[in-house]
């Protein structure tokens, strides 16, 4: 018998149809980067290369991938201590007014986050210090974001086998903190870090909301990224989406990799 | 490692759900100090809803009590209640390594580090899972997990060791093997213990006494032998095995007999029956002869080890015979049936 490959035949169509669609998504990336770089992106790459506008977004917009970041991290934090106990209850509650509480979490989802952001101003706009700082835009966050979490842990929660690792260890006489976070947390936490790497996601990326509750002084990377685009060079606005990349991703890809190692320490 | 033995009663002790059915009527049962009892009947006959209440893991029926060596325990929650208990899916917590899960009752008991050590090693030992202290159960055997479940719900030394259905997730060559250490395992401990299983086989193999079970009551109580030889209801004769349904007529009543095929049986059980019944293996088979029924073999299935044969005879519906595998009789032979009088059971059914 004659070794032979396992895979399919060539494709030629499929594959030029996909690379059509690859160009198409990575052109807007790569021309954007592009513009970030150029001296004048009217005359393009002949009016030379620069790092001006690099500079120039850092030292406006500087603060803004710090507080991005933090109050990203604050978000997970958050919806951990909030959204994994809620979550708990949901999955063993039957009552329907726990149904019912489920779908309220929810809504921030599917209203616009400018009415959620609305609603949330009207309510403790007066409250200036509050306001005014960080922390206003941190409870938008997390409300936009805590069902993510508590949709993802509960389903974990609710598999038979976390029932019966919850009486085995009622039967051993663990009470319900040392039951709770010995036994099922730990059962559940690839659901865990999946629920935390979702929040960390939504909430450097959130524009709607965020762009309702900043101040000129609590600013976001979306919304510092929105103001250079309206207000400054196209070089500049580019400029900063290339410095979002590069804070970004690199966050990204070690979170994943650091939920990937978990999952497959943890995972059953 | 010796074990408590703690006496069980169980006493007028019901279960109603909130949606009004009843998972179990009243019962009362005493379980002797280290006996080993299998509660044992088809799904929904009760059997888990009992051992889920001996845990305290379901809240009895108002009335309803549950004794602990003469100690009420009826109204302790499950964490106090002092009960081991082995789940059919075993319940091993998937993030902790063997050691881990077994010393886990020790550890929210606040025991020492290394007094917890030293029982940890005590139990690898017992139930032989040296050198697989430190896998996590993803890594295990169906086997070796029954083994790490039963040495975990022992290591807080229980009064009472609830068994779920403990063989029902292994397959069944394994099962058969299985049941005979769990079996050794528990004469060793010598604690009292209450197994619940759907299969005779293991509760025959593993019980001293068994409670079968029929639709949310205990029907019969007894060693496995008298259940089998003298079972007091139908379910319970069909349950532990296969029967044979013989028909009495109105005069077969009257005149205290059984006829098959044109011979009378004396019948030795309550003679207002109008059936009786008779185990497959109870059916003696041989040449035509005047004092023996005659019987005509309609199927022969061959089972390797035994052989059963469909027979018909006048005046009763077709029968099962199992005979070793050697018996010459093939499909059409006429043959001779006879049954030992004192085989034929009765089926506690009154004639009508």
């Amino acid at each position: 018998m004659t070794a032979r490959s396992t895979t399919s035949a060539p494709a030629p169509l499929l594959f030029a149809v996909t690379l059509a669609v690859s160009l198409f998504m990575l052109a807007p990336m790569l021309l954007s980067v592009m513009a970030g770089l150029v001296n004048n992106y009217s005359t393009g790459m002949k009016s030379g290369l620069t790092t001006r506008w690099l500079v120039q977004v850092w030292e406006v917009y500087g603060e803004t991938v710090g507080a991005s970041l933090v109050i990203a991290l604050c978000c997970v934090a958050a919806t951990l201590v909030l959204g994994v106990p809620c979550a708990y209850m949901l999955a063993r509650s039957r009552s329907r007014a726990a149904r019912a509480f489920e779908e309220v979490l929810t809504l921030p989802v599917a209203i616009p986050g400018l009415a959620t952001a609305l609603a949330l101003i009207l309510v403790y706009g007066q409250m200036a210090s509050f306001r005014q700082s960080y922390g206003f835009i941190l409870v938008g966050h997390i409300v936009f974001t805590l069902p993510f979490m508590v949709r993802t842990v509960s389903a974990a929660f609710q598999r038979n086998e976390l029932l019966a690792f919850e009486e085995a260890a009622r039967t051993l006489g663990a009470s319900f903190r040392q039951r709770f976070l010995g036994v099922l947390v730990p059962a559940v936490f690839p659901a865990i870090v999946a629920g935390c790497l979702m929040v960390f996601t939504l909430s450097i990326g959130e524009f709607n909301l965020t762009w309702m509750l900043h101040t000129p002084l609590t600013r976001t990377l979306p919304v510092g990224l929105a103001d250079s685009y309206a207000s400054m060079r196209i070089e500049v606005g580019s400029a900063y989406t290339l410095i979002f990349l590069a804070v970004i991703l690199p966050v990204l890809w070690a979170l994943q990799a650091l939920a990937a190692t978990l999952q497959r320490r943890y995972g059953t | 490692m010796e074990m408590e033995r703690t006496r069980i009663e169980i006493v007028d002790c019901a279960k109603t759900y909130p949606d009004g059915t009843r998972g179990l009527e009243p019962t009362t049962l005493t379980v002797e100090p280290g006996e080993v009892i299998a509660l044992l009947g088809p799904s929904g006959c009760g059997k888990t809803t009992l051992l889920r209440l001996l845990a305290g893991l379901e809240g009895a029926d108002a009335g309803s009590r549950i004794l602990f060596g003469g100690q009420d325990v009826t109204s302790r929650p499950v964490e106090k209640r002092g009960v081991g208990m082995v789940f059919q899916s075993y319940a091993l917590f998937p993030q902790m390594t063997v050691a881990a899960n077994i010393g886990y009752g020790l550890l929210v008991r606040g025991v020492a580090a290394a007094e917890r050590k030293r029982a940890v090693g005590e139990l690898v030992d017992l139930v032989r899972l040296n050198g697989l202290e430190n896998k996590r159960p993803a890594e295990l055997s169906g086997g070796q997990r029954q083994r790490v479940a039963l040495a975990r719900a022992v290591a807080v030394r229980p009064r009472v060791l609830l068994l779920d259905e403990p063989l029902a997730a292994l397959d069944a060559k394994l099962k058969e093997s299985l049941r005979d250490e769990l079996a050794e395992l528990l004469r060793r401990l010598g604690i009292t213990a209450v197994h619940v299983t759907h299969d005779q086989h293991e509760a025959f193999a593993i019980a001293d006494r068994l409670a079968v079970m029929h639709a949310g009551s205990i029907v019969q109580v007894g060693d496995a032998e008298t259940l089998y030889r003298l079972p007091t209801h139908a379910f319970v004769a069909e349950f532990l095995g296969r029967v044979n349904r013989l028909e009495r007529d109105a005069d077969a009543v009257a005149r205290g007999v059984v006829k098959i095929g044109g011979v009378e049986w004396a019948c030795v059980s309550r003679s207002s029956e109008a059936s009786v019944l008779v185990r497959p293996e109870d059916l003696q088979l041989g040449p035509l002869r005047h004092d023996w029924a005659a019987a005509t073999v309609r199927h022969r299935t061959f089972l390797g080890e035994r052989l059963h044969l469909r027979i018909e005879a006048a005046g009763q519906p077709p029968m099962v015979a199992d005979v070793p595998r050697d018996a010459p009789f093939q499909v059409g032979d006429d043959i001779g049936l006879w049954i030992a009088p004192d085989r034929l059971m009765a089926s506690m059914e009154t004639a009508t």
